[in-house]
């Protein structure tokens, strides 16, 4: 090698650890570029200002504890005492909970201290250690109270309506009603409301005990409780699950059928009609193309809200989909399978039965499995908004903005649906195809 | 065989026959039991769906045309205004595309990481590979609509709440394709990184990487496909973007209808242009690796 050779060479290998590094510090700029473009065009720096931080400690705290209630009218003087503040959480009349007590003065302690008293003529008195005893008195529409004008941050007044925040419990005020909220740990109520007999009886006397409730047995009434358990919906829950299941299956099997022998006709090797293979194609591309979203707007006007509709825009989105992974799947066939069965003078259709199908099957069955379970993800969200399934629920759950212990509830749930969805396809793929490694 | 030399061949072909006969009638007898039960979950399924819908599905089927037909006809006859119409919605695109972008970005990202941390012969800490899977497992079965609704309680309505929640997904779903790959990337260069005293991140990026890298990208590029798809379908309930624009759009009903059509033509046209790139790229990808 000459002295030339080796100084191409070299030239050559510089220029191309210049470009190299070029790249390699290029790609980062471009990315922390256009990242910086984001930044202002998302106004990530206004989100902190919009951002409710309120909430997201209500949210994060309510999902995994419940409040009770205790209410005063201040008009009929009534005292209510509910779980969540939901008529379905009432107490029973003449029951209330173990932490409230007397009956001219109503006491309720929250514990740590912090006592709660209402008194006669719509007077509440607030007792919180380290802090002066807080009076006030309801009139009409107005609140007045011995509070002081500089208050500390957990304490809010005005005349219309105080707002007391302690670690052991929330206290509003206002003309109309005072109220006291106990947050307790857990999600109340999920097994049995409280009208039920068998609320706040262990598992184990509902299995072996005495008979609660005499006209029933203690299982099946158990069960048809909690099955029927006004707060938690159980029954409902179970059945939307079904259905958002249920359109994930008609969806994706449906676009199965419907996409395989039109696949045939989009495949090169099965369709010698150009114009007949460019159509359907075309086909194909415009149904995925639009959309789950723009085919569920479109057939919800038609069918109206409702699993149904749910399914059928998964089946038309998927029918383009499959359509066009088993055209190519249908390419790909060996023609020698084809050939060994139509020399034993099979037909046209037993040549595909026969020739094809066992080929492909394989690829089709794992793509059908696949997207079975991403079909229940987006049968989820496409359940939102056609009105349908766990995603319904959801919505609706946090459009009430106050059941979050419900909402964690769905959340866990639709995880495991999801995830159960997953394993189902994986042990039917192994089943059916046989496992590839 | 020995029972093939002592009984004769013609009886042993007679068994074997009838062996093989009753083998494929059994199996026969299996698919079509097979068959039953899924035509009749099938059936059923129909069934159930069209009882819990609104409208019955023989009913609706005439109609499917009516809506498409009443919104093309208007939009048809304010054609004129289409070309200002699809200007105006421009930016929403502009909108839905970037919320797509930065999740598929920070998704692969992050799905990179959780994919690296929980393969089997990668993993910087081989104790934790099953708890970066579970990881992965959770963050990809969580729809993208239950985080974008309830970072929409927290944040407000707008694009970074649909971001965030399609960035989970997406790092989540790429974890399991990206470690697939990873599973069968060539340890060799690895150990020789690691027997020059290379750190972990070294042997990532300069022994792992540049195997794995063209895959990576061809997935990464698949999901940001699906994910506008996403974006659009978050902005319907209220996280900015194109599909915002198109329900409410929508709830003003006819009248403005060409409103609908061209964000329909908009959103179409997206999808199909990113569709056409992106499998381009990937099949160019996937092909330059045999070379």
């Amino acid at each position: 090698m000459s002295a030339v050779d080796i100084n191409m060479t070299k030239q050559y290998a510089d220029d191309l650890f210049k470009r190299k590094r070029l790249i390699a510090f290029a790609i980062p700029t471009v990315i922390l570029v256009y990242l910086t473009y984001i930044f202002f065009a998302f106004d990530v720096s206004g989100l902190a200002a919009r951002a409710n931080w309120q909430n997201a400690v209500t949210l994060a705290s309510d999902s995994w504890s419940h409040k009770i209630h205790v209410t005063r009218d201040n008009r009929s003087g009534e005292i209510s005492y509910a779980v969540e503040g939901e008529r379905k959480g009432e107490y029973p009349q003449g029951e209330r909970p173990d932490w409230v007590s007397g009956e001219e003065i109503i006491t309720i302690d929250l514990g740590a201290g912090h006592i709660v008293r209402y008194l006669p003529e719509n007077r509440t008195e607030v007792e919180i250690p380290g802090y002066p005893l807080i009076e006030v008195q309801a009139e009409g529409r107005t609140v007045t109270s011995n509070l002081p004008a500089d208050l500390p941050d957990w304490i809010s007044a005005s005349s219309r309506r105080i707002g007391i925040t302690t670690p052991e419990g929330r206290i509003t005020l206002t003309g109309a009603r005072t109220e006291v909220f106990n947050y307790f740990p857990g999600w109340e109520l999920f097994w049995f409301t409280l009208d039920s007999p068998y609320h706040g009886v262990g598992l184990g006397q509902i299995l072996f005990g005495e008979q609660i409730d005499p006209t029933r047995s203690n299982i099946a009434g158990a069960v048809f409780d909690w099955w029927n358990n006004k707060m938690w919906r159980h029954k409902d829950v179970a059945w939307a699950i079904c259905e958002t299941i249920l359109m994930a299956f008609l969806g994706t099997m449906g676009a199965a059928m419907i996409a395989l022998p039109l696949a045939f006709l989009a495949a090169k090797r099965f369709s010698p009609i150009m114009l007949l293979r460019g159509a359907t194609r075309r086909l194909f591309d415009f149904v995925r193309g639009v959309d789950a979203l723009i085919w569920t707007v479109v057939l919800a006007r038609a069918f109206g809200p409702g699993p149904l509709t749910g399914a059928l825009a998964i089946l038309i989105t998927d029918t383009g989909t499959f359509g066009k992974t088993f055209s190519e799947a249908l390419e790909n066939v060996d023609q020698k399978q084809i050939e060994g069965v139509s020399s034993t003078g099979a037909k046209p259709l037993q040549r595909y039965r026969f020739g094809v199908i066992p080929q492909v099957v394989p690829v089709l069955l794992s793509q059908v499995l696949y997207f079975l379970e991403s079909n229940t993800r987006s049968a989820t969200i496409i359940g939102a908004i056609t009105g349908g399934g766990i995603g319904l629920m959801l919505t609706q759950a946090i459009q009430t903005q106050q059941n979050w212990e419900e909402v964690a509830y769905y959340i866990v749930l639709i995880i495991l649906m999801v995830m159960f969805m997953d394993w189902l396809s994986g042990w039917l793929r192994a089943k059916l195809i046989g496992t590839k490694d | 065989m020995s029972d093939a030399t002592m009984t004769g061949p013609a009886q042993s072909v007679e068994t074997i026959q009838s062996s093989y006969l009753a083998q494929v009638q059994r199996r026969r007898l299996y698919s079509g039991l097979a068959l039953l039960v899924f035509v009749v979950l099938m059936a059923s399924g129909f069934h159930i769906a069209d009882d819990r819908n609104a409208g019955g599905f023989w009913d609706g089927l005439h109609q499917i045309g009516d809506y498409p037909a009443d919104v093309l006809s208007e939009a048809w006859e304010k054609r004129t205004e289409l070309p200002g119409l699809i200007g105006k919605y421009y930016p929403a695109l502009i909108e839905t595309i970037n919320i797509a972008a930065v999740a598929t970005l920070i998704g692969a990202v992050g799905g990179l990481f959780l994919s690296l941390l929980g393969t089997r012969g990668l993993a910087k800490w081989p104790r934790l590979i099953p708890l970066f899977r579970r990881i992965s497992d959770v963050m990809r079965a969580v729809p993208e609509i239950v985080i974008a609704l309830v970072l929409i309680f927290v944040l407000g309505g707008g694009p970074v709440p649909a971001m965030i929640a399609i960035a989970i997904h997406t790092a989540g779903a790429l974890a399991k394709m990206f470690s697939e790959v990873a599973e069968n990337a060539d340890l060799k260069s690895v150990e020789g990184l690691a027997s020059t005293g290379a750190t972990w991140s070294q042997r990532m990026l300069l022994g792992v990487l540049p195997q794995v890298a063209p895959n990576y990208l061809s997935y990464t590029l698949l999901r940001f496909e699906i994910n506008i798809r996403a974006s659009a379908i978050l902005g319907f309930v209220g996280a900015g973007g194109l599909g915002y624009e198109l329900r409410n759009a929508m709830a003003w009903g006819p009248g403005r209808f060409d409103e609908a059509a061209a964000i329909f033509i908009l959103l179409f046209g997206t999808i199909v242009f990113f569709d056409q790139v992106s499998s381009r790229y990937r099949n160019r990808l996937t092909e330059g690796q045999g070379q």
